[in-house]
């Protein structure tokens, strides 16, 4: 370089002159434009009075009275309750199979991998329509089952447990490879020194494993709860009517209902709920340790 | 005491294969109570194999293993009144040395009071300060490693303690100081300890006894100086340490011939039956120079290397009539009077020479 004294030493130079500054500048103007300024605009809009579509009115809390006055909220705790009921039934499917994939499967791990990521290349409402063929009435299921035994299995399609099955179903590799990291990452030694130390299969599971895989399961159960939070293709297509889910309700408000400062409030709301479970969450669990590094 | 006491762990024709290949092949060997036995054995020789088995990680593909007159073959490793410390140490990242400690108690139910009390005993006789109760793991030096993972083993009470070579990824001064820590804490709890190694000389600094493996076979077992003094071949000499070995047959009465340069050597006695086999001479016993002239055994040679290894200092001399390199060892203070690319004589006496047939 050409530069003199002042540039030599990296505190010397000024702090827009810095190649980190320089570097991660594209990078940041990208964000300012595509995810901050979205984002403060519907903050700004959930404070403007009801249908209206500029940012220069008086500030108001409408909004965020009606979300309560107008039961706004149930759609909230279907959303909560249903993530939280598909997180756990996640957990209870991907642990065995990522266990297996993770230290018993082999070479036979790659075709799990292979069978379980082929599908996400499918756009999701496609293999959710898929399904509605599936368990229709008078369906793929429904007819074979009247032709094989003659009994009619029609009540299946447009129920709450036709949401749960298609949320695991399409969420399934978000917890699945989280947890096979999070396992690989437990050294055989370990448990192995856990049995001599007289600790049984479900004792080394609870003081060793568990705990272990810990960072896997957190992700893994961080991703999926925040997905199916903000899913609306499964209550729609497999739930029908329902159930009305609080994306579904933001979409309606954004789109249908022209009602943008109502979408705005309840957006804010869910990002907030979102934010603050996942930093609740990592706040209590303490990764570094897990891992060993402190 | 006179009475005759039964072996405290027992291997009869102990052999484990996996598939085409037998790792462990027919060990037999017996074990006593309080006796601090090592395996020693290069890389392959099936020593962890072995030990893996005694632990109860692997299952014998025959033989038997009995411990206090009970066969353990089939007994699972949680159920084992024996412990190991391994090689990686195990020790649970995620636990504080206290709970790393106290492992064992939890599992077997022990109340937190009797368990915080034995594990301040055991912090305290390993050398780790208390307040290291609470510390992590992974914020501990490898010595402390070492200590803690000892201490979570004893905590086990076990009536065997197998040790996986926990000391081999430590710098040469740590693990001569833990060598010695882990001799007095033998000797303080009496306790059995069997364990493996590839060091013969870690082997030699702590064991009551030493087992020398090789392909999955025990080749010898004795008290270390026995091991040391008459080692039944070529392998176990070669294991010791740097020797001179020579190819020879027996050429009459108490002397062989070298076979690649045709000299005849005499040896203080020669085994019954002895046709052919190996002349084994260590390093520190060959005289070289002025102490060579009037040794039984000479040999002539070119001087054309000097290693100082501390103590003592190591010459190369490479033989004038065939391409033997050999090595001859002087104390420190008492070195060569002559330099390099001298022409020496060196030589040795018949009974500091091992003779082992093949």
């Amino acid at each position: 370089m050409a530069g003199g004294k002042a540039e030599r030493h990296g505190d010397h130079v000024s702090w827009f002159r810095q190649p980190g500054v320089l570097a991660a500048l594209p990078v940041s103007l990208f964000l300012l434009v595509g995810f901050a300024g979205p984002l403060l605009m519907v903050i700004g809009y959930s404070f403007m009075p009801p249908r209206t579509f500029s940012l220069d009115q008086a500030p108001t809390l409408a909004n965020y009275v009606s979300v309560v006055t107008d039961s706004y909220y149930l759609s909230f705790v279907w959303s909560l309750w249903l993530a939280v009921v598909t997180v756990v039934l996640l957990f209870l499917i991907c642990y065995p199979i990522a266990y297996g994939m993770a230290k018993l499967f082999g070479r036979w791990a790659n075709l799990v991998t292979a069978a379980v990521a082929i599908p996400i290349l499918i756009s999701e409402n496609i293999r959710l329509f898929g399904w509605v063929l599936i368990l229709l009435k008078n369906g793929i299921f429904d007819g074979t089952m009247q032709t094989l035994f003659g009994v009619s299995v029609s009540g299946l399609l447009y129920t709450v447990p036709a949401i749960i099955f298609g949320l695991v179903y399409v969420y399934l590799p978000f917890m699945l490879f989280p947890l096979v990291i999070g396992i690989t990452m437990i050294p055989d030694a370990l448990k192995e020194a856990a049995s001599d130390l007289g600790a049984s299969r479900w004792q080394i599971f609870r003081e060793v494993e568990l705990p272990l895989a810990m960072p896997g399961i957190m992700i893994g159960g961080i991703l999926t709860f925040i997905l199916v939070l903000g899913s609306l293709a499964e209550s729609k297509i497999l739930g029908g009517q329902v159930i009305v889910m609080i994306s579904d309700d933001i979409e309606s408000a954004f789109t249908f209902a022209q009602n943008w400062p109502k979408g705005s409030v309840l957006s804010v709301l869910l990002l907030a709920l979102s934010g603050l479970i996942v930093f609740v969450l990592f706040r209590r669990i303490d990764l570094d340790r897990i891992i060993g590094r402190r | 005491m006179s009475e005759v006491r039964q072996p405290f762990l027992e291997l009869k024709g102990v052999t484990k294969r996996f598939g085409q290949f037998t790792a462990v092949a027919d060990v037999n060997l017996a074990i006593s109570e309080g006796e601090f036995f090592t395996l020693v054995g290069p890389s392959g020789s099936g020593k962890t194999t072995m030990i893996r088995m005694l632990v109860g990680m692997d299952r014998p593909t025959s033989g038997e293993m009995i411990l206090q007159g009970k066969v353990i073959n089939d007994v699972p490793a949680n159920k084992r009144p024996t412990c190991m410390v391994f090689q990686s140490l195990a020790l649970f990242p995620h636990k504080s040395v206290g709970e790393n400690i106290e492992f064992s108690m939890k599992i077997a139910g022990v109340d937190a009071g009797t368990r915080r009390k034995r594990a301040n005993e055991l912090l305290e006789q390993l050398r780790l300060p208390l307040d290291y109760y609470d510390k992590g793991v992974n914020q501990c030096s490898g010595g402390e490693r070492q200590r803690i993972a000892l201490a979570r083993a004893l905590a086990f009470d076990p009536q065997i303690l197998f040790f996986d070579e926990p000391l081999s990824a430590l710098d040469f001064r740590l693990r001569k100081t833990l060598e010695k820590e882990l001799k007095d804490i033998h000797r303080e709890t009496g306790k059995t300890f069997v364990y493996i190694t590839h060091s013969l000389e870690e082997a030699m600094v702590m064991s009551d006894r030493i087992g020398i493996m090789r392909e999955g076979r025990i080749v010898q077992v004795g008290k270390p100086h026995e091991i040391y003094n008459e080692p039944v071949d070529k392998f176990v000499a070669q294991f010791m340490g740097e020797v001179n070995t020579l190819d020879v047959e027996a050429d009459g009465a108490d002397r062989v011939k070298d076979l690649a340069s045709g000299m005849s050597y005499a040896v203080a006695k020669m085994p019954a039956g002895f046709t052919r086999g190996n002349l084994i001479i260590r390093p520190e016993v060959m005289k070289i120079g002025k102490g060579a002239a009037d040794m039984p055994n000479k040999v002539e040679g070119v001087l054309f290397n000097d290693y100082a290894l501390g103590s003592r200092i190591q010459y190369q001399v490479r033989s004038t009539t065939t391409d033997m390199q050999w090595l001859v060892e002087r104390l420190q203070d008492e070195p060569y009077e002559g330099g390099l690319d001298d022409t020496v004589a060196i030589g040795w006496r018949p009974e500091d020479s091992i003779l082992v047939s093949e």
